[in-house]
């Protein structure tokens, strides 16, 4: 198995997907960090060197008025009123929500990578793992040969899962070591807040705890790799139950934007729950954002998840090991 | 040379409601080059891969090297080594890195076998560039060196010389020739190329619409269809001379052709020329497999 392995990374390798994907990273993580340096100067500009409270005292004020303005829908109204709840809470506890620094950086660019960014780029390496082998005809050598295809597609799915591993890692350092360049390397003990309940349209902060960036950080790219490894599992699928590799990752594609725009017009469609796609933002659950359907929680998710992924492998392996090689 | 390596029995595909496969039957011995002969859509390219485990038959057997492919894949498999339509490698990696990749999937292969296997296929030059590089016949050649490197008793080859030019054909068939003779592997070669498999093989299978219409030696074949054209004047005093004695058919260009039989024929031309028929030409003609597989199929074409 270890050999079997070894061929399908000396192939991802070869096929150099996971330094493309690394210079995508790298490009937007730079991308990011430069307009977020600009929003800071432009803030310096305006209001002066001040205290990150007078700021955010400012930003709660900001919110308010455009609640009270008219026009606004509901739904929009009753989210902002929760971010105005937390950030308040921020305030009396003396916690600032945005210490400056490269681990705050790669907090939020992960919160805001996990249900589209960051999947796209497990697709372009998960897309055609199978796909391509049977594009290319090299599938009639791989099962000729005096190993069983299940072997062959679990040195596949290993394979996988040590890419995607690599992905989120390699997320995960490049985001601190570009942004550090210019917000610094410092912040690893800022305290967060997390444990933030949304009941209707009150927070609920009864099991809120203040924790080190660290451990946040820590919790947060598990759920990333999760997330990370349920899409992989997912394109997988896809990859072995359609030959031609762009039509796979078009499917997989409209799915996983058709799941965000989803999440933000679903809030009356319940059933739509159960969809992965819907379940991708696990990070909103630490940071405290309300969830796209009421009573969803990260429990539920985490088990959607799972068996969307559970079944996606055994949908794999049924099929790849009965199909017709033609 | 007895040893049968290779034997198929009753194998049928079916998809959907339409059977692909009719039945096939034949089993192959070590040291031999075994054609299979058939116009493209016969049920060749299907067949092998149901030979090589691609596809699942509907029914029948199939054993290589006494294991069973459905029961016993891996040690089946082991005792084969196969190219399926064209010999299609990773052309991303290199030449030598598609051998090790493929020989990783072996149970133990060394690296002197696997420099053997080049030097064999004569791509020791190259070993080391990148496969997209490579020309069509160094691909067919690099993927004979990958199928020969499980040491295997059976070669399946789809098609070899497809896509080669005459100087590549023309190797391919000697180093065939003598994987067959020198290294005793039974090599079963799939073509539509009548010229080919005459020139290849020791025996063939004729395979049309899905079932195998005849299983024998070239030499056995082509001996059954010898036969002798006649160019006589009068034309119809020699049909009814050579009717009286034997077969008699009408040829092309006003010719007369009959069975060839040695010695029969010198008494049947002096009874021509004793008759005062004038025979201007008389000819024997070794047939192409070409000719038999017209008359085997009832004229389905052949490219």
């Amino acid at each position: 198995m270890i050999n079997l392995v070894r061929n399908e990374m000396l192939k991802i390798v070869r096929k150099k997907r996971i330094l493309i994907v690394a210079g995508i990273i790298a490009v937007l993580v730079a991308l990011f960090t430069y307009s977020q340096y600009r929003e800071i100067e432009r803030r310096l500009e305006r209001f002066g060197d001040v205290d990150w409270r007078t700021t955010l005292q400012q930003q709660i004020i900001d919110t308010q008025n455009r609640i009270t303005s008219s026009g606004i829908s509901d739904e929009w109204k009753s989210e902002l009123q929760l971010r105005i709840q937390q950030q308040q809470y921020y305030l009396d506890n003396n916690v600032n929500p945005m210490e400056p620094g490269a681990p705050s950086f790669a907090r939020v660019f992960a919160e805001h990578s996990i249900n589209l960014f960051l999947p796209l780029m497990i697709m372009v390496v998960a897309a055609d793992i199978v796909s391509s082998e049977r594009s290319a005809g090299t599938v009639k050598l791989l099962l000729t040969r005096p190993v069983k295809r299940w072997r062959i597609l679990m040195s596949k799915y290993i394979t996988l899962i040590l890419s995607v591993s690599t992905i989120v890692v390699l997320f995960g350092v490049l985001s601190y070591l570009i942004s550090g360049l210019i917000f610094g390397y410092q912040g690893w003990a800022a305290p967060v807040i997390t444990g933030f309940n949304v009941e209707g349209n009150e927070l609920n902060t009864n099991a809120v705890q203040m924790i080190p960036q660290w451990q946040y950080l820590l919790m947060e790219f598990s759920l990333v790799w999760f997330v990370a490894l349920i899409v992989g599992t997912i394109t997988f699928m896809l990859s072995v139950l359609i030959r031609n590799t762009p039509a796979g990752m078009g499917v997989m594609l409209a799915a996983l934007i058709s799941g965000a725009i989803l999440s933000n017009m679903v809030s009356s469609w319940e059933q739509a729950k159960y969809l992965f796609m819907i379940n991708l933002n696990l990070t909103g659950y630490l940071s405290g954002q309300a969830p796209p359907i009421e009573g969803m929680t990260l429990g539920f998710s985490l088990v959607v998840l799972a068996v969307w992924g559970l079944a996606a492998l055994i949908v794999s392996f049924a099929v790849f090991i009965r199909q017709d090689i033609y | 040379m007895s040893e049968i390596t290779l034997s198929v029995k009753g194998l049928k595909k079916t998809i959907g409601k339409k059977e692909i496969i009719k039945g096939i039957d034949f089993d192959l011995k070590r040291g031999e080059v075994f054609g299979f002969l058939g116009p493209n859509g016969a049920g060749k390219t299907t067949t092998i891969r149901m030979l090589v485990g691609l596809i699942k038959p509907s029914a029948g057997t199939i054993e290589i090297g006494g294991y069973n492919v459905r029961k016993n894949f891996t040690k089946a498999m082991a005792q084969m080594g196969c190219i399926v339509e064209n010999p299609e490698l990773y052309s991303y990696l290199t030449g030598w890195e598609n051998l090790e990749h493929f020989a990783r999937m072996l149970p133990e292969v060394d690296r002197d076998y696997m420099n053997y296997v080049v030097e064999l296929v004569r791509l020791d030059e190259r070993i080391h560039d990148r496969v997209s590089t490579y020309s069509l016949g160094m691909r067919q050649r690099l993927g004979i060196a990958q199928a020969l490197l499980g040491k295997p008793k059976v070669l399946i080859l789809d098609e070899p010389t497809n896509g080669l030019d005459p100087m590549g054909i023309r190797e391919m068939r000697n180093f065939i020739r003598y994987l067959a003779e020198e290294e005793g592997l039974t090599v079963l070669v799939s073509s539509h190329l009548l010229s080919e498999i005459q020139l290849m093989c020791d025996r063939v299978a004729i395979i049309s619409k899905g079932s195998v219409i005849k299983v024998d030696y070239v030499e056995n074949l082509l001996a059954l269809q010898e036969k002798v054209i006649w160019h006589a004047e009068p034309r119809d005093t020699a049909k009814e001379i050579l009717g009286g004695v034997t077969t008699v058919s009408d040829g092309a260009d006003g010719a007369l052709v009959t069975p060839y039989f040695e010695n029969e024929s010198a008494i049947w031309n002096r009874m021509l020329v004793e008759k005062g028929v004038q025979v201007n030409e008389m000819n024997r003609k070794l047939p192409a497999l070409e000719d038999l597989f017209l008359e085997l199929t009832g004229g389905e074409t052949i490219d």
